[in-house]
This record gives structure tokens, C-alpha cells and sequence, in this order.
């Protein structure tokens, strides 16, 4: 029997690069032996992109496209559907984890220098991946035609109008009507469930595939490449299967839990991750009193309304998402983790850090003076902490990084 | 082995490369072209007509075109005689910024000496502006004399949807092609008669 198996594997194997593709990518491929906790989040992002991809292809069959029927078949699938409201609620929970991990996973890059030379790619294909993502987000967030859908599609698609010459009819083109309607929300679906999921699988691998030619980093931002073993192992490493699996597999537990908590008991997560105004259809003749975008955009919400003009506030917003793909060019310093990197560099990630949390915040309450005013603090904080980025982390005083990890 | 002159090559791949990316546009017209209005929706668009005679003097209403909210309101005396009191707060008191169809016939900015019709769409991120025809101190605006407040992001507009300064939004409300034939307004399309 166990020969009959091992034939079977035999004749695969030598058509399919099977055991060379598991020893090449698993189990002798090669991660730093000392990380921290700031490493799971990679793959917690992996997993959570996989319970969208199915809770996502689950919500398909019973949601309705169509402008009459969208938020009827949302009831439909919440009330009707056997339990259709788990499923609807993993995949919207799963929206908003997916964000605080990713989100975490990218402070992670900033602490430990993820994107230093040779990580670059690894860096872009990332942000590639959170530009997409915020695409997806959005799109995802129309479909269910609900008041929140509607007049946030309408805020986000009116950003296009800000183009000049070629805004007005972009926005037309884009919605495909005078208004979003059920031919804006039919398109939204297709790209949502099948073009956009296609660009961040291909993504993912990419992201994936240049990491493993390059090598995971580590807190110490020691090299470990630098000291290998007769057979050219990096000494301070330790093969990815089993030892990283099963140590991801504790915190993938703790973030499962977590996730069902939010999915069972706080799905709407005080409005947060599905605003309360989302629970009524979409009224093209009223506006919601107060507009806010899900937590995850809402930094970059507040860096819009900081600015008093359209296409300047645009262009802020652009850029704040443009300047991560440059970063590691505007880290000129000599170390890669931020235990070693001077003063300066700290108290910059500090301050950006809290000025990025203060605008997720300013940008989900409604504006007055003072809260326009801290919004302009924290956006120049935000856009120094890059730009001035090339000239604190050249000039300052770094500690020396140990030969070994 | 032989010299070889790739000369013939690269010009015959250049050649065959130009051919083929010329079909680029070619091919990608139906996909780009597909997100256009469709007939349909460009029928559903049109024009809408309602009977303005029993709006009440100071009265604000909202008619649906294009699934967008048209504002139309039927001034006051005091309202059209105040009708610039807030001139030098606004951005763009003649229109210069944007097409305004009936600019100069009235005060009003429309086709009428009474009614005022424009688009309630904000001119900033699309959110729909609140009317707020009473003269007095407000919230946004100690020295407020009428007009609309959009609730999103505080732009500021007049009675007769002209934007303030130093808000977001960048223009006025526009205005849609209209005219009235008696009392009957009809949004979304223009006679010529007035």
C-alpha cells in the first residue's frame, strides 16, 4: 500500500516540482531563529485574506446586484439565509482585520527597516498590496446599497471630479449613470469579487516569492547571511516548516479568538466597522448627517477635510498613500532596526505613529475648528516623518549592530 | 560562424511590434466604452417637470433628476430684495468659475425674477446641502443671512447657492437647464423661452 503511495508520489513528482518545491519554500528555506511577535502579522494577514476569499464566495450566491434588490438581499442573507449573518458578518470583520493586521504589519516594516536594501520590492509589492486593498475595501463597502454605500461611493467617486478637465466625465464613466446606481453597484461587484481578488492573489505571490529570494528580515536587522554553516545555511537560522509554522499557529489561534469575539459578539464594532447608517437603503435625495468612512480610511479622510481646497486635498491624500512606496529610498541609514537607529528616528516614528492614530480618529467625527486644526498638525507630522526622513536618519548617531543574532 | 547583420531582424520585430500594439486601442474601445451611460440610463436622465404655483413664499423643495436632488426655491420679498447681503463673504458672487447658463438674467441665477434652481449637490464631495433660509446667528456662521450649509465638510452657500469663501467647495451650486412654461417648471432641459 505504502509503496503503491510512494509510486504514486514518484510519478508525480517528476512531473510536478512537488518535494522541491516544498523543501525549496518549507522546509529548508531558511528565517532568522530570533523574532518577535511583530513577525506574525504577515501571515495572520495571509489567513485572514483566505477567510474573505471564501466567506466572500459564500456571500455571492444569495447577494443580489441589482439596484432594487442589493439591500434587500443583504436582510435576505442576515434573516433568511441559514446562518447567512456568520457568514456576512466573517467577511465583514474580516474587512477590518485584515486592515488592522496589514496595518501593523507595515508599522512592523518602519520599526525593524523591512524595506532596506535588498527588501525593496518586497516593500513596494506590499504597499501594491494595501493600495488594492483599499480599492477592494471600498468597492466591497458599495454593494450592499445602504445609505453609508451610497453617499461614501458618492464622496469617493466626486474625488475624481477634482481632476481637471477630464474629472466631470471620469465620474460619469466611472459610475456609468447620473447617479450610483444599480449599474454602479453591478460593476463595483464585478470588479470586487473578480478582478480586484485576482490582482491581490497575484500580488500576494509576488510579494511572497521576492521575499523568499531576498530572505525575512529581524529586529536586530542583523544580516544573517553574513555567517553560514559548511552546507551555506545562514548559521542564526532555522528552517521555515515545522518551527515557524508551529509557532504561527499559537498566534494565529489568539487572533481566531479574537476575531470571533468581534464576529460573534461586536460585529458592527460600535459602528466602526459597519456604520449604523449603512442599515438604511440608500437615498440618493438625502444626506446622512454626518459622513465618515470605515476606521480604516479615516487617517486618510481627515488629511482630505484638512485642506480647503478639492484637488488639493486629493492630492494630499494621493501622496500620503504615494510616499510609502518611496521609503526605502528616504531611509538613508546605515541600520535597519530601530533598536539601533538614533534618537531622532525614534522620536519620528513616535510622533508619526501618533499623529497618524490621532487622523484615524479626527476622521471619524465631524469637523470643527479645533479638530481642523489638529488635522493639519497631524498631516504635516504624517508627511515630515518621510520627507525629512533622508536627513535625521544620515545625520544621527546609531549604535553598532551585533555580528550574530 | 558567420557575421550576421541583424538589421533585417530588429526592423521586421519593430515593424511586426508596432503592428501589434496599434491594436491595443483598438481592442480595449469596447471594454472602456461598455462603462459609458448605457441608452437606457441616458433615457432614464431626462427631463422632469413639476408645477412651482403652489410653493410657498420662502419655501425650499427638492425634485429628484437624474436621481440628484434639484433644489428649487421660491424666494420671499425680503429675501430677493436682502439678495447679496452676504456679497463679500462670497467666492464667486457673478459665476465667473463655472458655465452658468442664465447668467445676467436675473438675480436669481435662473430663468425666473422669483425662483432660484439649482443642482443641491455640493460642490465639494457631492453631499446634499441643508437649507437654512433664516437670518440670524449660527453654529458655522455668526452673521449668517440665509442659505445652505452642507453638514459634511461646513461649505457654505447663499440663497441662491453661490459658495462662500474659504470653504471646501470650490464652486457654486450649479445650475441645471430649465425653463417654465407658465407655472410648470421643466428640469433637465431648455426651451429657449423664458
Amino acid at each position: 500500500m505504502s509503496e503503491m503511495v510512494g509510486k504514486l508520489f514518484g510519478w508525480v513528482n517528476s512531473r510536478l516540482p512537488v518535494s522541491n518545491t516544498f523543501e525549496r519554500h518549507l522546509s529548508k528555506h531558511p528565517v532568522p531563529s530570533k523574532v518577535n511577535f511583530w513577525y506574525l502579522f504577515g501571515a495572520l494577514a495571509s489567513v485572514v485574506l483566505i477567510i474573505q476569499i471564501v466567506s466572500g464566495i459564500w456571500l455571492i450566491m444569495p447577494y443580489s446586484n441589482t439596484e432594487e434588490e442589493a439591500f434587500a438581499s443583504i436582510e435576505y442573507i442576515m434573516r433568511d439565509v441559514d446562518y447567512g449573518w456568520v457568514i456576512r458578518y466573517m467577511h465583514t470583520t474580516g474587512a477590518s482585520m485584515f486592515f488592522a493586521v496589514v496595518y501593523l504589519h507595515m508599522f512592523r516594516g518602519l520599526l525593524y527597516g523591512s524595506y532596506q536594501k535588498p527588501k525593496e520590492l518586497v516593500w513596494i509589492f506590499g504597499c501594491t498590496i494595501y493600495l488594492a486593498m483599499m480599492a477592494e475595501g471600498f468597492l466591497g463597502y458599495v454593494l450592499p446599497y445602504g445609505q453609508m454605500s451610497y453617499w461614501g461611493a458618492q464622496v469617493i467617486i466626486s474625488l475624481f471630479g477634482a481632476i481637471p478637465y477630464i474629472g466631470e466625465s471620469l465620474e460619469l464613466w466611472i459610475r456609468g449613470d447620473y447617479y450610483i446606481s444599480g449599474i454602479t453597484v453591478s460593476r463595483f461587484f464585478a470588479l470586487h469579487v473578480v478582478a480586484l481578488p485576482l490582482v491581490l492573489i497575484a500580488l500576494v505571490f509576488l510579494h511572497l516569492v521576492a521575499l523568499h529570494e531576498v530572505g525575512a528580515g529581524n529586529p536586530e536587522g542583523v544580516d544573517i547571511e553574513e555567517h553560514l554553516d559548511d552546507d551555506g545555511v545562514p548559521l542564526d537560522s532555522v528552517p521555515f516548516f515545522p518551527y515557524k509554522v508551529l509557532n504561527a499557529l499559537v498566534g494565529i489561534g489568539v487572533f481566531m479568538t479574537v476575531f470571533a469575539i468581534i464576529m460573534f459578539f461586536f460585529p458592527e464594532g460600535g459602528g466602526y466597522f459597519i456604520e449604523m447608517a449603512n442599515f438604511e437603503e440608500a437615498n440618493p435625495l438625502v444626506t446622512p448627517e454626518h459622513i465618515a468612512p470605515v476606521w480604516y480610511y479615516s487617517p486618510y479622510y481627515a488629511m482630505l477635510r484638512a485642506v480647503p481646497d478639492k484637488l488639493g486635498g486629493l492630492i494630499v491624500m494621493g501622496s500620503a498613500v504615494a510616499i510609502l512606496f518611496v521609503v526605502p529610498w528616504l531611509d538613508k541609514s546605515k541600520v535597519a532596526s530601530i533598536r539601533y537607529k538614533g534618537i531622532y528616528s525614534k522620536v519620528a516614528l513616535a510622533l508619526f505613529g501618533i499623529s497618524f492614530i490621532t487622523l484615524g480618529y479626527l476622521g471619524t467625527v465631524s469637523v470643527t475648528e479645533v479638530r481642523k486644526t489638529m488635522s493639519v498638525i497631524c498631516t504635516v507630522i504624517y508627511f515630515a516623518f518621510f520627507l525629512l526622513m533622508p536627513i535625521y536618519t544620515k545625520y544621527e548617531k546609531t549604535l553598532e549592530v551585533p555580528e550574530r543574532l | 560562424m558567420q557575421e550576421k547583420d541583424n538589421t533585417r531582424r530588429k526592423v521586421l520585430i519593430g515593424l511586426t511590434s508596432a503592428v501589434g500594439l496599434s491594436g491595443i486601442p483598438f481592442a480595449a474601445t469596447p471594454f472602456i466604452a461598455a462603462w459609458n451611460p448605457s441608452a437606457k440610463a441616458k433615457a432614464a436622465g431626462a427631463s422632469v417637470k413639476l408645477d412651482v404655483s403652489k410653493m410657498q413664499y420662502g419655501q425650499q423643495i427638492q425634485v429628484a433628476w437624474r436621481k440628484q436632488p434639484v433644489f428649487v426655491v421660491r424666494h420671499t420679498k425680503e429675501s430677493l430684495e436682502n439678495i447679496d447681503s452676504a456679497l463679500p463673504k462670497l467666492a464667486d458672487p457673478n459665476s465667473d468659475q463655472i458655465e452658468e447658463p442664465y447668467k445676467g438674467q436675473n438675480p436669481t441665477r435662473s430663468k425666473s425674477s422669483e425662483y432660484t434652481v439649482m443642482v443641491g449637490v455640493c460642490t465639494h464631495l457631492g453631499c446634499s446641502p441643508k437649507y437654512h433660509p433664516e437670518v440670524e446667528p449660527k453654529p458655522w456662521d455668526a452673521s449668517w443671512a440665509g442659505g445652505f450649509f452642507c453638514p459634511c465638510h461646513g461649505s457654505m452657500f447663499d440663497m441662491v447657492g453661490r459658495v462662500y469663501k474659504g470653504v471646501p467647495a470650490p464652486t457654486n451650486l450649479p445650475v441645471p437647464p430649465h425653463f417654465f412654461d407658465g407655472s410648470i417648471l421643466t428640469i433637465g432641459e431648455d426651451r429657449g423661452t423664458a
